[in-house]
């Protein structure tokens, strides 16, 4: 797999369409970490295993990053996802990256274009595993004060570094929600009411549009299962609205629930 | 005045009670949750073992992450102040690496000594340190190649080192130190006139501070900062977790007719850090923000307050999200060309 | 001790709630006081961060209320709104937030006595649960002037 991801690179490269290819590298220590390949005979640096999560989208609108000019991405499913959404959003446009796409089979796919990776993707439903099915249903299980107590605990150890946003694709906006202080919308200092209010409107931000990589998790340095949230949401949308809803939160039906309105 | 004693594992937890029943809060790293952090306890079983670095540093106890500075009332067209926060509460920080009691040397260089800042001040007067040094480190430690060691009693009032299983060299280094060592001195002995046995870690010098301190001025338009920082998401995970950052945002928040004002923790690798109300950002891509962040530690610190920035205990390149590895960058700075 | 009085804010739209509840003015039906009504375009509007802020800055409950289904001024506003508080609600449930302290309902301009009905219902209900102190006093500001600022 991962020859053919060099192959794919190099022959990219030569081409001259594609000016550099962002994918993984040899890190320090035994970690990887992306690389952006400018040149063919370069793109024997590339790595590919099961240490290669991070989620790689999030580069796509980073400036400097667009200013090496049209990229081409390693993607596994969560990547494509993410690439999907900002597609949606018209983050860019069809023509604008190509995709070397990773199968959860571990295979190399080729796509001639985004159109075709989206069909793809969506063939793929987006659910949570039976492990993270579990992590949500023990909160579930426990009373309203006991999840409280378990969230004031957690999110108290917040430090507000912004890793989670930082990491996630998502999370592109210039100016987020929480740097608008005109009105200031939620609290910015990382005491217990800013914290709480920060998860609260991260994950509500994300509903719908959230891919599920697990960077935020990943990447919080106190390891706050702050995935949970979005996870949680992730259900819910597959509860009540189906699967085949794709911009839940920008759609509707006459027929959605209503029974918790007087 | 260096004094010397010995103190027995086991006699810790006696040290604790001596210290709490002597009014003293006892900060020390506990572990839980994929995280050890220092929090309060009550005795020594309580404390983790065998971290080599905390996840945090114990910074929160000197530079609170978010801290009351004043509080105020508005009548009509004046704003009366009222009453601040209260004294800090007398601590006991136990259990910092000796790279982190070293840090207190950046902390005080900053905020005492062109500006006396009262906040600071306090809190530094009411803190005292008992330090622990390092048996093992790991590839992300380099304190000797910034000037410390695992075995440096700077900083500390007390530095314990294991000299074996079960006793530890307690080497009383402050006024301070002293004082906490009377409230408890049945649990101190004598020490043997050599330090030998002193179990401390094997830590490389990894590169030469000076060479780098000669090369950084003239590298500032390099291609070496935005080669490094491709990959940086802008997070600011690394200023968050570094004992030696100390920059600062200020909140108010309002409810009615009072405020409060807070001091929050910022981070350079921020965009909105450096961002003008015009719009206009004098270090508008990353690249900038990580040059920053280098030349800040070790090229303007040095040259303004005396001290370098870093002290080597790692912990931004054990959190960076994206393996942003600070000794690995600084290596290849002292290397280029 | 006199009983206690809950804090309620209702968000609500301008073109069903908020002309229902004049209604109620005017036709004389008496209703609890301890509501503050405030008016937005469309229960559309109604942002999330509105009840957090409701919340944090001393709300014991929230009403949000707006047109009943296909009676929305800009067509699906409504619809939209509803989306988004079935996955908010659930949201704030997991995080362990008391979601029985915020009321949805669906008032028209025509329904001046249902609009009573919903107050005084979310009144006495919020009265039971008591004030929301595990909340609202999560600021330092309110937590350090919270003798003061009872209520």
């Amino acid at each position: 797999m991962q020859d053919k991801i060099i192959q794919k690179a190099g022959e990219l490269l030569s081409g001259g369409d594609v000016k550099v290819v962002i994918g993984y590298g040899r890190g320090t220590g035994d970690r990887v970490h992306a690389v952006f390949i400018q040149k063919p005979e370069d793109a024997g640096a590339l790595v590919m295993d099961a240490r290669c999560l991070q989620n790689l989208a999030v580069y796509l609108p980073k400036q400097e990053v667009k200013a090496l000019g049209k990229p081409a991405i390693v993607a596994r499913t969560p990547v494509m996802r993410a690439i999907k959404q900002l597609m949606y959003e018209e983050q860019f446009r069809e023509g604008d990256i190509t995709v070397i796409g990773i199968s959860d089979d571990g295979q190399v796919l080729d796509f001639p274009d985004l159109k075709s990776m989206n069909e793809y993707i969506d063939k793929i439903p987006l659910a949570l595993s039976p492990e993270e099915a579990a992590a949500v249903a023990k909160l579930d299980a426990m009373t309203r004060e006991e999840r409280w107590k378990f969230w004031m605990e957690e999110t108290s150890a917040c430090i507000k570094c912004y890793a989670c946003r930082a990491s996630c694709p998502m999370c592109y906006c210039p100016r987020c929600t929480v740097e608008c202080n005109q009105p200031q919308w939620i609290s910015v200092p990382a005491h217990e009411l800013g914290n709480l209010e920060w998860h609260i409107m991260r994950a509500m931000h994300l509903a719908g549009r959230c891919v599920n990589c697990g960077d935020c998790y990943r990447n919080c340095p106190l390891k706050i299962p702050l995935n949970l949230l979005t996870q949680r949401i992730i259900a819910d949308i597959g509860d009540n609205f189906g699967q085949e809803a794709d911009y839940v939160l920008a759609a509707f039906k006459p027929e959605d629930k209503e029974d918790f309105i007087r | 005045m260096t004094e010397k004693k010995t103190i027995k594992k086991s006699s810790l937890d006696g040290l604790f009670k001596a210290l709490k029943s002597g009014g003293k809060r006892v900060l020390a790293p506990v572990e839980g949750n994929g995280r050890t952090i220092f929090r309060e306890v009550d005795s020594y079983g309580d404390v983790a073992s065998g971290y080599i670095q905390t996840t945090l540093s114990a910074k929160d106890a000197l530079l609170p992450r978010c801290e009351e500075m004043l509080r105020f009332r508005t009548e009509q067209s004046t704003v009366a102040m009222e009453q601040g926060p209260p004294a800090p509460a007398p601590t006991v920080v136990f259990g910092i690496r000796p790279c982190d009691a070293k840090s207190l040397a950046v902390l005080n260089a900053v905020y005492l000594k062109d500006y006396n800042d009262e906040l600071y001040r306090a809190r530094a007067e009411a803190t005292a340190v008992i330090a622990v040094s390092c048996t093992s480190c790991d590839e992300y430690c380099f304190c000797t190649s910034v000037g410390g060691s695992p075995g440096d009693t700077t900083g500390s009032d007390i530095l314990l080192t294991e000299i074996d299983g079960d006793t530890f060299l307690a080497e009383i280094v402050t006024e301070k130190g002293t004082a906490l060592v009377a409230m408890a001195p049945d649990l101190f002995a004598a020490a043997a006139d050599s330090a030998a046995g002193k179990q401390l870690a094997d830590v490389k010098v990894q590169f030469d501070l000076k060479e780098l301190e000669k090369k950084l001025p003239g590298s500032f338009e390099g291609p070496v900062w935005i080669a490094q920082s491709l990959r940086c998401i802008g997070c600011g995970t690394c200023s968050y977790v570094c004992p030696a950052c100390t920059c600062f945002d200020v909140q108010d928040e309002t409810e009615a007719n009072r405020g409060m004002r807070l001091r929050c923790w910022d981070s350079c690798g921020l965009g909105i850090f450096t961002l003008h109300t015009s719009g206009h950002n004098p270090r508008d891509v990353q690249s900038q923000r990580w040059r920053q962040r280098i030349m800040h530690k070790f090229s303007y610190q040095p040259d303004q307050l005396s001290v370098v920035g870093c002290v080597g205990c790692g912990r931004c390149s054990r959190a960076c999200p994206v393996d942003m590895n600070i000794l690995q960058h600084i290596k290849d700075i002292v290397e280029a060309r | 001790m006199a009983e206690f009085e809950p804090k309620i804010i209702a968000f609500v739209c301008n073109w069903c709630t908020y002309t229902g509840a004049d209604l109620t003015g005017t036709s004389r039906i008496k209703y609890a006081a301890n509501v503050r009504i405030i008016r937005l375009p469309c229960t559309g509007r109604i942002d999330f961060m509105l009840l957090m802020k409701a919340f944090a800055k001393g709300a014991d409950g929230i009403i949000v209320s707006g047109c009943h289904p296909n009676d929305c001024h800009y067509t699906s506003g409504n619809f939209h709104a509803r989306r988004r508080w079935i996955v908010f609600r659930s949201l704030l449930n997991f995080m362990g937030i008391d979601i029985r302290r915020i009321i949805f309902s669906w008032v028209s301009a025509a329904e001046g006595a249902k609009w009573a009905e919903v107050v005084n219902t979310a009144v006495k209900e919020i009265r039971a649960l008591g004030p929301y102190d595990e909340y609202k006093n999560l600021s330092p500001i309110r937590a350090n002037w919270r003798t003061e600022h009872a209520g």
